[in-house]
C-alpha cells in the first residue's frame, strides 16, 4: 500500500508538472453551478452530498479516495498499514502521522489536537452530527504528540480507514468550533458557514441554498496551487439548466449530477462547449421484492411486517417467480433509454471494486421472455382470466413503486410492459421523493414501510470497503412496526447463514478473503431474487473544455482535486 | 372608515395566530422528514439523532409555542438591534432553518432583494401594461385591437412558466447568445453599467412573469369595463358634455376598479412571495425557491415562518383593499 | 327586441330624449319573452361564442371519440420507434419510449379537460357562493373572509401531502386508483382556487347592494334569495366569467405541476400538463413535442373564453343585439 501510494503521488506530480509552474490565482475565476444548493458549509451539521461536495473546496480529511477508488494521502505523510506498522497487528489501532507544516487558512498551525476535536465534535450525543458513523466502533482518539494521532477500535477493525478518510470525515480547526459542541452547534452559524479549513479555498461569502463565493486559501500548502484565486458556487434550477450553463452556452465550467435523457445530453454536448465525464461508484439501481405480505387488507400490525417469517408474500418469496421478473427486462435497454453513459447493466448488487464484484450471475444481462414464461409454467402459474397467470386462486399482480423521477417513471412503463408480456399485472404508483426516502413513521408511503409488492430506488456505500453495506440484509435489520420502521433490510430477507458471512466478514482481515466473502453475500441475495439489481449507475458532470485538470471520481468528493485545475488556454 | 380599519387590525391579531396555528398542525401532520434528502449510506441511528438534535421529539404545544414566542418576540427584537444597534435580543433562540441551521430571517432578508426586483418589477411592467390595454379592449370590444389583446393574453395565460421559460432561455440565451440563463444574486448594482447587466438578467423573467399578470389583470380590467361602460351614469356624464377622455378616464374607470383592486391587493403578497417556477427556471433563488426548497427538505420553521409573513401581507392587503373599495365607491359602507 | 334601448346607448342622444327616457323608462312594444330564450338567442347570434363553442365542442369530441377511431394504445412500448418525428404511422410523432403521441394527446386530453372543467366549477361555485354570501350579509363577511385569507395563506404542497396521505388509499379502495386520485386532484385543486373568485365576487357585491335597483327591488319586499338570484348575480357575471376561463388554464396547469412532484396522476397515465412538461427538455430535438400539447391547452383555454364572453355578453340586457 504504502508503495503504491508512494508511486501514485509520483504519478500524480508528473501528470501535473505543466500546471506545477502557474502562480497561485493566474487563472482568474472557476464558475461551478450545482443545481442542488448547499444550505450550510459544515457537513457534519447536513449529511447531503451538496454540503459534502462543496465543503470539500475547505475543509480536508486525511485521506483521500482518487478517481481509482485508491487512498491517497492529503494532510498525513503516508498511509498507516500493518506493514509500515501504522496498524496495529491486534487491528485495534490505527495511527496517523500528520504531515509538517500545514497551516489552517488563518495562519495557524494544523495539529493532532484538531483532528481528536474533530471527534469530539461529531461523537457528541446532543450534536445529532450526520456523519458519526464513520466514528462507530472507535473507542479514543488521542494526541500522541502533536503531529501524531492514534485511533482505537473497541474491537479488530479489519478495515480501519473510516474516521477522517473521505470527505464526509473531514477535519474541523478546534479553535474556531471549540464553543460548539452539542446542541449549541447550530447557534454558531458563522462558523458553520465559513469553516476555517487546509483545503485550497476560503469562503468569502455564503448565501445559504443560493451562492458561495470563494477564493484561494493564502496559507494552501502547496504555494503554486490552486490556479484559479476565486470560485462561483451557484445553486439552484434543474439538471438540465445546469447542462446548458456548460454545454450550450458556456457561462460555468462545471456542472455536477446530470441525470437527464441520454439524447438530451448528447444533444447539448454538440454545442461544442463542453464534455461529459462519468464515474462510477457502488451504486445501483435495483427493484426490491417485498418478501412479506404487503396485501392492503391487513392491519397496520401485519402489513408488510416480517413477523418472523410467519407473514411471508403471496408469490414473491418463491425464487422462481423473482427470477422470471428478472428474466423478463431488458437492463441494456433500461440504460439506454434512462442512463446513457452514466449507467451499466448489473447483475449484482455489489457491482464494485473489482475484488469484491462477482460474476456468477451475468446471464441476467440477456432478455428472456420466452425463458421465464417457461419457468412460470413450471412453476404452476397458468395464464388465466384477462390473460393474468394465477396458481391456487392467487393472482400474479404486483404494485411497484418508487420515487417521482421521470427516468423512474420510464423504467416503470418498460417493465410493467415487459411484465405485461409475461402475464403478471402491474399498478405503478410514484411518490414524492421526500416523502418516500422520508422516515415519517406515520406516513404510508416510505420506502422502509414498503406498502406496495415492488419498489425500486438506487443504494449505494461511501468510500471502498462493503462490509457495513453487506449487513444491511441481516435479519435483525428488518424494519417493523416495533422499533418505529427503522432499519434498512427493505425486502425483508432473511437468512441465517447470510447472517453468519457477515459475523465472519468482521473478523476477517485479508483482503481476498474479505472479496470472497462479499462475493459470497451477494451471490446468496441475487439467488433469493428477493433484490433485483438493474443498472449500475454512475455520477455523471459536464466541465468546459477550457477546463483542465477534472478527475471525475464517485468514491469521493467531484471536487477532491480542485486544487490542481486549471485554465487551457 | 377609521373604526373599520382600527377594528380589523386589531381583529387581525387572533385571525394570525389561528392562521399560524392551522399552518403548523398542517406542517405536522404532512407526512415527510428532514432528513429524507440525506444521502442512503446515513444509517437510521444517526438519522433518529439527527431528529432529535432538531427538537423534532419535543411534544407538539410546546414547538409550536417555541416558534411562536420566537417569531412574534424575539425576531422583532433582533430586527430592532439592528435598526439601533441595542442588544435586546442577545442570547435568545432565534427561529433556526433546518437545512442551514442558521436563522430564518437572515436568510428571508438575504432573499428579498432578488424577489423584489424580479417579481416586484413584473408587478410593475404588467399593471402599467394590462390597465390600458384592459381599458381599450373594452371601449373598443371586438375590434382587431380587442381580439389580437385577448388572444394574446388567453395564450400567455395558457402557457406555464415552466415551458414560456426555458423557451425564452433556448432563445435568448443559447441561440442569440444576447442575455444571460442564470440570474447572479451576487451582482452588485453601483453604476451604469453594472446596471445595464442587471437589466439584462432580469429581461427574461421579468417578460415570463409579466405575460402571466398582465394576462390576468387586463381580462378583470376589461370585464369589469364593459360592465360600466353602458351604465345609466355614463350616458348622463357624457350628456352633460363631458369630454370622452374625461368620461372613460375618470367615470368609468373608477367605477371599474373594485375587481381589479382586489386582483392587486391578492398579488401583492405573492410578489413577496416570489413565483416558484419561474424563479426555478431562471436561478433567481428569491423567497420562492427558498420556500419550495424549504417544502422538499421539509424545513418546517423555514416553511413556517414564510408561510406565515405571507399570510400577514395577505391580511394586510385585503385590509387594503377593502378600505380602498370605500373610497373608490363611497356606498360601500362597512359599519 | 326593443330597437329603443339598443339606441339609448348612443353617445348622440340629444339631452330631452334622454330625459325622457330616463323618467319615463323604455316602453315595450313585443310581449315579454321568457329571459332564458332571450338569452340563448343572444348567445348563438354571437360569433365568437359560436366559434368557441364549436371549437371546445371539436376538442371534446377528439378526446372522448377520438380513441375508437385512432386505436393505438397509448401506453404500449414500441422502443424501437422511440422519439420519432411526425409520420403515417404515428401524426403526432412518438415520445423517449415509442409510445403514440396521437393516442397519448387524446387519452391525456380526457383527463385534462375533465380535471379543468371539474375543478374550475368547483372553486367557481365555491367562490361565488362565498363570495355572494360575504358580500350581501354583513354579519357573514368577517368570517368568511378570514376563512379566505386562511385559505390563500395554506401553503398548497403541504397541504396536498396531507390529503393524499389520509384519503388516497380510502378513495382508491372506492372508486378505484385513477378515479380515486381524480377526485382527490380535482377537490384540491378546486379547494385552494376560489379565493380570488370569492374576494373579486364579494367586492363587486358590496358595491352592487347599495345600488338603486337592489333598493327599488327590497322596496318592492323582494326576499334575499330573489334579491341575490335576479339581481345580483347577473350583475357579477363577467367577473365570474373571467375567474372561469382563468382558473380552466390554472387548474390544466396546476395538474401538471402536481404530476410532476408525484402527487398527481399515476406515472403511466398521461394528461396535457404532464405530456407538455415532459417534452421541456426535448424542445429542440423534437419541438412538436411541446407544441401539441400545449396548442391543445392553449386552445383549450381560448374556446372557454369565447364562449365565456359570448355568455356575459348575452346577459346584459343594455348590449343585446350587438
Amino acid at each position: 500500500m504504502n508503495l503504491k501510494s508512494l508511486l501514485l503521488g509520483a504519478a500524480a506530480s508528473l501528470a501535473l508538472a505543466p500546471t506545477a509552474y502557474a502562480e497561485r490565482g493566474a487563472d482568474g475565476q472557476l464558475n461551478i453551478i450545482y443545481w442542488q444548493a448547499p444550505s450550510t458549509m459544515n457537513p457534519f451539521l447536513s449529511g447531503g452530498t451538496k454540503e459534502v461536495e462543496a465543503a470539500s473546496m475547505v475543509i480536508e480529511p486525511l485521506i483521500r479516495f482518487d478517481e481509482q477508488g485508491e487512498m491517497v494521502p492529503m494532510l498525513v505523510s503516508e498511509i498507516p498499514t500493518v506493514a509500515n506498522g501504522g496498524v496495529s497487528a491486534d487491528l485495534k489501532t490505527i495511527t496517523y502521522k500528520l504531515s509538517d507544516g500545514i497551516k489552517w487558512s488563518d495562519g495557524s498551525a494544523f495539529t493532532a489536537s484538531d483532528v481528536v476535536f474533530t471527534w469530539e465534535y461529531c461523537t457528541h450525543p446532543e450534536g445529532g452530527c450526520a456523519q458519526s458513523s464513520y466514528f462507530d466502533g472507535v473507542s479514543n482518539v488521542e494526541a500522541t504528540d502533536p503531529l501524531t494521532v492514534k485511533v482505537t477500535f473497541a474491537e479488530a477493525k479489519p478495515f480501519p480507514y473510516t474516521a477522517f478518510v473521505g470527505s464526509e470525515s473531514p477535519i474541523i480547526q478546534k479553535a474556531q468550533f471549540e464553543n460548539c459542541m452539542g446542541a449549541k452547534a447550530p447557534e454558531c452559524t458563522d462558523a458553520n458557514f465559513n469553516p476555517i479549513g487546509t483545503g485550497p479555498y476560503v469562503v468569502d461569502e455564503f448565501k445559504p441554498n443560493d451562492v458561495i463565493s470563494l477564493s484561494a486559501n493564502a496559507n494552501y500548502r502547496d504555494a503554486s496551487k490552486p490556479a484559479f484565486g476565486s470560485v462561483k458556487f451557484k445553486g439552484g434550477g434543474d439538471a438540465a439548466a445546469a447542462a446548458r450553463a456548460v454545454l450550450e452556452t458556456g457561462e460555468f465550467d462545471y456542472a455536477w449530477n446530470l441525470q437527464l435523457a441520454p439524447e438530451i445530453l448528447d444533444k447539448m454536448e454538440m454545442g461544442g462547449k463542453g464534455v461529459v465525464v462519468v464515474a462510477f461508484g457502488t451504486s445501483v439501481e435495483r427493484l426490491h421484492l417485498n418478501q412479506s405480505n404487503a396485501s392492503a387488507d391487513l392491519g397496520p400490525d401485519m402489513r408488510s411486517v416480517y413477523a418472523d417469517g410467519k407473514n411471508p408474500h403471496p408469490f414473491l418469496t418463491d425464487p422462481k417467480v423473482g427470477k422470471a421478473l428478472s428474466m423478463a427486462i431488458d437492463r441494456q435497454l433500461l440504460v439506454d433509454v434512462g442512463y446513457g453513459k452514466a449507467g451499466k447493466a448489473t447483475c449484482n448488487v455489489l457491482p464494485a471494486p473489482a475484488a469484491y464484484a462477482s460474476t456468477a450471475n451475468d446471464s441476467c444481462l440477456n432478455q428472456d421472455i420466452e425463458g421465464a414464461k417457461k419457468l412460470l409454467d413450471e412453476a404452476g402459474w397458468k395464464v388465466g382470466a384477462g390473460g393474468i397467470r394465477e396458481k391456487d386462486g392467487v393472482k400474479l399482480s404486483v404494485l411497484f413503486q418508487t420515487s417521482t423521477n421521470a427516468v423512474r417513471q420510464d423504467s416503470q412503463a418498460l417493465i410493467k410492459q415487459w411484465w405485461g408480456e409475461l402475464g403478471v399485472e402491474t399498478e405503478l404508483r410514484n411518490i414524492n421523493a421526500s416523502v418516500f426516502f422520508g422516515g415519517d413513521p406515520s406516513s404510508p408511503d416510505t420506502f422502509q414501510k414498503f406498502y406496495a409488492d415492488i419498489e425500486m430506488y438506487t443504494n449505494n456505500f461511501s468510500g471502498v470497503d462493503p462490509e457495513a453495506y453487506m449487513a444491511n440484509w441481516r435479519c435483525s435489520e428488518i424494519p417493523g412496526p416495533d422499533k418505529q420502521w427503522q432499519g434498512s433490510n427493505m425486502q425483508r430477507f432473511c437468512n441465517p447463514a447470510y447472517d453468519a458471512l457477515v459475523t465472519e466478514m468482521s473478523k476477517t482481515a485479508e483482503l481476498s478473503k474479505r472479496g470472497d466473502l462479499a462475493k459470497a453475500m451477494n451471490d446468496m441475495i441475487m439467488a433469493s431474487y428477493s433484490i433485483v439489481p438493474l443498472v449500475h449507475r454512475g455520477g455523471q458532470s459536464a466541465h468546459a473544455k477550457t477546463l483542465g485538470g477534472v478527475k471525475m471520481t464517485d468514491w469521493d468528493s467531484e471536487l477532491w482535486n480542485i486544487a490542481d485545475w486549471y485554465r487551457i488556454k | 372608515m377609521l373604526t373599520y380599519t382600527v377594528r380589523r387590525l386589531v381583529l387581525a391579531i387572533p385571525t394570525l395566530l389561528f392562521i399560524g396555528l392551522v399552518i403548523f398542525l398542517l406542517l405536522d401532520l404532512a407526512p415527510g422528514d428532514p432528513t429524507a434528502q440525506l444521502p442512503l449510506t446515513i444509517p437510521p441511528e444517526v438519522r433518529e439523532q439527527i431528529r432529535q438534535s432538531l427538537g423534532l421529539d419535543e411534544p407538539l404545544p410546546v414547538r409550536f409555542g417555541k416558534w411562536m414566542v420566537q417569531f412574534c418576540w424575539v425576531e422583532p427584537q433582533v430586527m430592532i438591534d439592528s435598526l439601533f444597534g441595542s442588544h435586546l435580543a442577545e442570547g435568545q433562540q432565534r427561529v433556526l432553518s433546518w437545512q442551514t441551521r442558521s436563522p430564518v430571517m437572515d436568510i428571508v432578508w438575504q432573499r428579498m432583494p432578488q424577489t423584489l426586483w424580479v417579481v416586484g418589477t413584473a408587478y410593475l411592467v404588467a399593471i402599467v401594461i394590462a390597465l390600458p390595454i384592459g381599458i381599450y379592449s373594452a371601449y373598443r370590444q371586438y375590434s382587431i385591437f380587442d381580439n389580437v389583446g385577448t388572444f394574446i393574453s388567453m395564450i400567455g395565460f395558457s402557457v406555464p412558466p415552466f415551458f414560456s421559460g426555458v423557451l425564452v432561455i433556448v432563445i435568448f440565451a443559447v441561440n442569440l447568445g444576447w442575455l444571460p440563463s442564470i440570474y447572479d444574486t451576487t451582482h452588485a448594482v453601483n453604476d451604469w453599467d453594472s446596471f445595464v447587466v442587471q437589466l439584462r438578467q432580469m429581461v427574461m423573467p421579468v417578460m415570463v412573469l409579466a405575460l402571466q399578470i398582465t394576462a390576468q389583470l387586463s381580462r378583470f380590467m376589461r370585464a369589469s369595463m364593459l360592465d360600466n361602460l353602458n351604465q345609466d351614469y355614463v350616458r348622463t356624464a357624457r350628456a352633460k358634455g363631458l369630454s370622452e377622455r374625461v368620461v372613460v378616464l375618470v367615470h368609468v374607470l373608477r367605477n371599474s376598479m373594485i375587481p381589479v383592486v382586489t386582483v392587486i391587493a391578492l398579488g401583492i403578497p405573492q410578489i413577496f412571495g416570489g413565483a416558484i417556477i419561474t424563479e426555478q427556471v431562471f436561478k433567481v433563488n428569491g423567497i420562492g425557491q427558498l420556500l419550495i426548497s424549504a417544502i422538499q427538505a421539509n424545513d418546517i420553521p423555514m416553511v413556517q415562518t414564510l408561510t406565515f409573513i405571507f399570510a400577514i401581507l395577505i391580511v394586510l392587503f385585503n385590509l387594503i383593499a377593502d378600505v380602498l373599495y370605500g373610497i373608490l365607491d363611497p356606498r360601500i359602507r362597512y359599519d | 327586441m326593443t330597437e329603443d334601448r339598443r339606441t339609448t346607448a348612443e353617445p348622440d342622444l340629444t339631452a330631452e330624449v334622454l330625459d325622457a327616457v330616463l323618467t319615463s323608462g323604455p316602453v315595450p312594444l313585443t310581449p315579454p319573452r321568457s329571459q332564458l330564450s332571450e338569452v340563448w338567442s343572444q348567445f348563438i347570434h354571437h360569433k365568437g361564442a359560436v366559434a368557441g363553442g364549436v371549437v371546445f365542442l371539436l376538442i371534446v369530441f377528439a378526446v372522448f371519440l377520438g380513441p375508437q377511431i385512432w386505436t393505438l394504445d397509448a401506453t404500449y412500448i414500441d422502443i424501437r420507434a422511440r422519439n420519432q418525428g411526425p409520420s403515417l404511422a404515428h401524426p403526432f410523432g412518438t415520445d423517449q419510449l415509442g409510445r403514440d403521441m396521437l393516442s397519448r394527446m387524446m387519452i391525456g386530453g380526457q383527463t385534462s379537460v375533465l380535471v379543468g372543467i371539474v375543478a374550475m366549477s368547483l372553486g367557481l361555485v365555491l367562490g361565488t357562493l362565498i363570495g355572494v354570501l360575504a358580500g350581501f350579509y354583513r354579519r357573514l363577511d368577517g368570517l368568511l373572509m378570514r376563512l379566505t385569507d386562511l385559505f390563500l395563506a395554506l401553503p398548497l404542497l403541504p397541504l396536498l401531502l396531507v390529503m393524499v396521505m389520509l384519503f388516497r388509499d380510502r378513495l382508491s379502495a372506492a372508486f378505484g386508483p385513477e378515479t380515486g386520485i381524480f377526485i382527490l386532484m380535482v377537490t384540491a385543486i378546486g379547494i385552494t382556487s376560489w379565493m380570488p373568485t370569492a374576494r373579486i365576487v364579494r367586492g363587486d357585491v358590496l358595491a352592487l347592494k347599495e345600488r338603486e335597483f337592489v333598493l327599488a327591488a327590497r322596496s318592492i319586499g323582494t326576499s334575499n334569495l330573489m334579491l341575490i338570484a335576479r339581481h345580483i348575480l347577473p350583475n357579477v357575471v363577467s367577473p365570474i366569467v373571467v375567474s372561469a376561463t382563468l382558473g380552466i388554464a390554472n387548474a390544466i396547469i396546476t395538474e401538471s405541476a402536481l404530476s410532476f412532484l408525484g402527487l398527481g396522476f399515476p406515472p403511466d397515465f398521461p394528461t396535457w400538463g404532464r405530456l407538455l412538461f415532459d417534452a421541456v427538455d426535448y424542445m429542440q430535438q423534437n419541438p412538436e413535442r411541446v407544441i401539441m400539447p400545449g396548442l391543445a391547452i392553449s386552445l383549450t383555454v381560448l374556446s372557454v373564453n369565447y364562449l365565456g364572453d359570448g355568455l356575459r355578453d348575452a346577459l346584459d340586457p343594455r348590449i343585446r343585439g350587438r
